[in-house]
């Protein structure tokens, strides 16, 4: 393959690829040498699955244009399918670093066949249909998972419903060696904590090399198509259940990956966690940082997910800040009195050059 | 006996949620957006009420139209610092400004009300008893129902026969034609995001009234199943916000008693799936033919 730096394009996605090299190393050297505060290097991983979410739901929202609001529901499901396939294989695999690694992709599995079964027939409504609809799938996927009983001994996996609320794990009937992964309601409480941050930066950039490969390929064009006008894409014969589903599905199995990365970076981890507001937020990621602007995706996650621990001085005022904060920049990015007032600012103070040789 | 004491608490419940799903409704229709900080201004109105009937000592009713005062001017006022400067922007973008709204309001409400539950004191109390004991519903059950069906009344006839009203219509169907006709566009965005509010108030104090424990979180979840119910009947649709909350909280209900308690909500969402799947545009909603 030969690469042409010369195009626009493929220049912004190699250094898309090195900014996020460059920071894991600066991270990892920083982590090494305790320059970083604990609770920041506490939020790496997190931080990594956040910025997974945010460019696999870029895919959904800003390259195909349908507004997903259940994003967190695959993240769920990643995150545990996951949790119980490290549990279980805790034996079979010693590894960390494997067992952590057919997690993810089990994971991923898993959110995929969710995205497939959901998208097949949802993507068939349009706007705010379609945003409902993945809402409601959410919090679905949320309420199953509360009700979800699972425990693991030498006979295998023992799954179980709780539908009236009445049973525990002691009905699964483990036997004494078996251990619970999954208590209903208290979700995942006693999980090993395998996830690391070079974990985290092989799952960004694996990410970053799928959606980006996907969106400069034929069918990232035939899906860019459908957003821009879905009835002239129709008219050249691209079909559009295909395309969508495979966005859909894409961005389903990366939500669902880092879901696990994500809850095997958590002792004790909740169905109500990947709850609409984790939905909202990741959204929020995606329309900061741009929709269709994977560089932008990235650098909202980041800076949104450290954002509320920079603002710990504000104390309880923090989230509040954090709202006005996220007012005044949709205000400062959409409203056209705003960004002529930006304009001027820019052209007074950094007056551009090339301005400047059209103005003599 | 069993089965009507539950379809009556469903009617009811479902009427709160038709009374916000009708703000939601009349918001998305003429400004097509979705209002995600409805939710939250159900809870300032719940939380109004509440100060002034447990520290004002003032009586129930007036409480209620405070909260409504307070609830339309606090409309308004959103309205024009958050929504109006992006009339012309992408509705992603008016989308994550409501958010921010909804943020805002609920960690306002934190500060000034702290995060502990407070206990609600219900407008109305006690039970009617029916059929020598065995049927029992709640005053506050039969006063919810009364309201909505009032508020639904007095909207369809606001819509169809008072100027404002038609001005709505005209505005949800065509903005620039109706701006050319001489309405003022603008100022009909600000009047429906007022009437809105004030409903919101309205549900806020019903629905305290029903679960007497009040947060700065109680708005969200009657607010996303109110959205829900909008949908359900064909966002857009008056009548449709008003048959599809009921539906709703009858499911709901139903689902509670003879399915499952911790699934009920799950239930509800894919009766929603369900319907939309066989009707893409909710149960009364119009189906916009399609230009190329």
């Amino acid at each position: 393959m030969k690469i042409n730096l010369r195009n626009k394009r493929t220049r912004t996605d190699f250094l898309t690829y090195a900014g996020v090299i460059i920071a894991f190393v600066v991270m990892t050297i920083l982590q090494k040498e305790g320059a970083i505060s604990r609770s920041l290097s506490g939020q790496l991983v997190p931080i990594c699955a956040y910025v997974t979410m945010a460019i696999s739901l870029n895919l959904t929202v800003g390259i195909l244009g349908e507004l997903s609001l259940g994003h967190a529901g695959f993240m769920s499901v990643g995150a545990f399918s996951g949790i119980i396939a490290a549990m279980s294989l805790q034996s079979a695999i010693p590894s960390d670093g494997v067992r952590l690694a057919v997690a993810m992709v089990l994971g991923a599995f898993f959110a995929a066949i969710a995205g497939f079964l959901v998208g097949t027939p949802v993507l068939r409504l349009r706007g705010d249909y379609l945003a409902i609809v993945t809402l409601a799938f959410g919090e679905i996927i949320k309420e199953l998972v509360n009700c979800l009983l699972v425990g693991y001994d030498e006979n295998g996996l023992h799954m179980m419903f709780n539908l009236n609320g009445q049973k525990t794990v002691a009905d699964l009937g483990l036997t004494e060696n078996g251990i619970e992964i999954i208590k209903g309601a208290q979700g995942a409480t006693s999980t090993t904590t395998i996830s690391t941050f070079t974990a985290g930066f092989i799952l960004v950039m694996v990410t970053l090399i799928v959606v980006l490969n996907l969106i400069r390929s034929r069918s990232g064009r035939a899906i860019m198509a459908l957003r821009d006008n879905r009835i002239a894409a129709e008219s050249v014969g691209i079909n559009i259940t295909k395309y969508k589903l495979m966005a859909f599905v894409t961005s389903a199995a990366l939500a669902g990956a880092s879901g696990a990365l994500y809850g095997l970076n958590m002792a004790s981890l909740q169905a109500t966690k990947f709850n609409f507001n984790t939905s909202i937020l990741v959204l929020v990621f995606v329309v900061l940082g741009g929709l269709g602007n994977i560089w932008g995706s990235i650098i909202a996650a980041t800076l949104l997910t450290v954002l509320p621990e920079m603002l710990r001085s504000f104390a309880e005022f923090r989230m509040l800040v954090y709202a006005i904060v996220l007012i005044l920049v949709m205000l400062a990015t959409n409203n056209p009195t705003f960004k002529l007032f930006f304009e001027r600012i820019r052209t007074r103070f950094f007056k551009k050059p090339a301005k400047e040789v059209r103005g003599k | 006996m069993e089965f009507l004491s539950y379809l009556i608490s469903g009617i009811s419940l479902g009427s709160v949620y038709a009374i916000i799903a009708l703000g939601y409704t009349m918001v998305y229709g003429i400004a097509k957006m979705l209002n995600f900080a409805h939710g939250d201004v159900i809870m300032v109105g719940g939380y109004i009420s509440f100060c002034a009937t447990t520290y004002l000592g003032l009586p129930a009713v007036v409480s209620i139209l405070l909260a409504m005062a307070v609830c339309t001017v606090l409309g308004i006022v959103i309205e024009g610092l958050a929504y109006k400067p992006l009339r012309a922007a992408p509705s992603l973008a008016v989308l994550i400004t409501a958010i921010g709204v909804s943020y805002l309001l609920q960690n306002s409400a934190l500060l000034i009300w702290g995060a502990a539950a407070k206990s609600y004191t219900p407008i109305i109390s006690g039970t009617l008893q029916l059929f020598g004991g065995k049927l029992s519903i709640q005053y506050i059950s039969i006063l919810t129902v009364i309201v909505c069906l009032v508020i639904m009344a007095g909207l369809t006839l606001f819509t169809s026969k008072s100027k404002m009203g038609k001005a709505m219509r005209a505005c949800s169907e065509d903005k620039g034609a109706a701006q050319l006709m001489g309405i003022n566009v603008n100022q009909t965005i600000s009047v429906t995001f007022a009437i809105g509010s004030a409903l919101a108030a309205v549900a806020g104090v019903l629905l305290c009234s029903y679960s007497p424990s009040l947060m700065p979180t109680t708005g969200s979840m009657p607010g996303i199943k109110a959205f829900t119910a909008a949908v359900f009947g064909g966002i857009g649709s008056i009548p449709g916000a008003f048959l599809g909350g009921i539906l709703l909280g009858v499911i709901e209900a139903l689902a509670k008693a003879y399915i499952s308690m911790q699934l009920a909500n799950a239930i509800v969402f894919a009766v929603l799936i369900v319907v939309l799947l066989v009707k893409p545009t909710g149960l009364l909603g119009k189906k916009v033919m399609e230009k190329v």
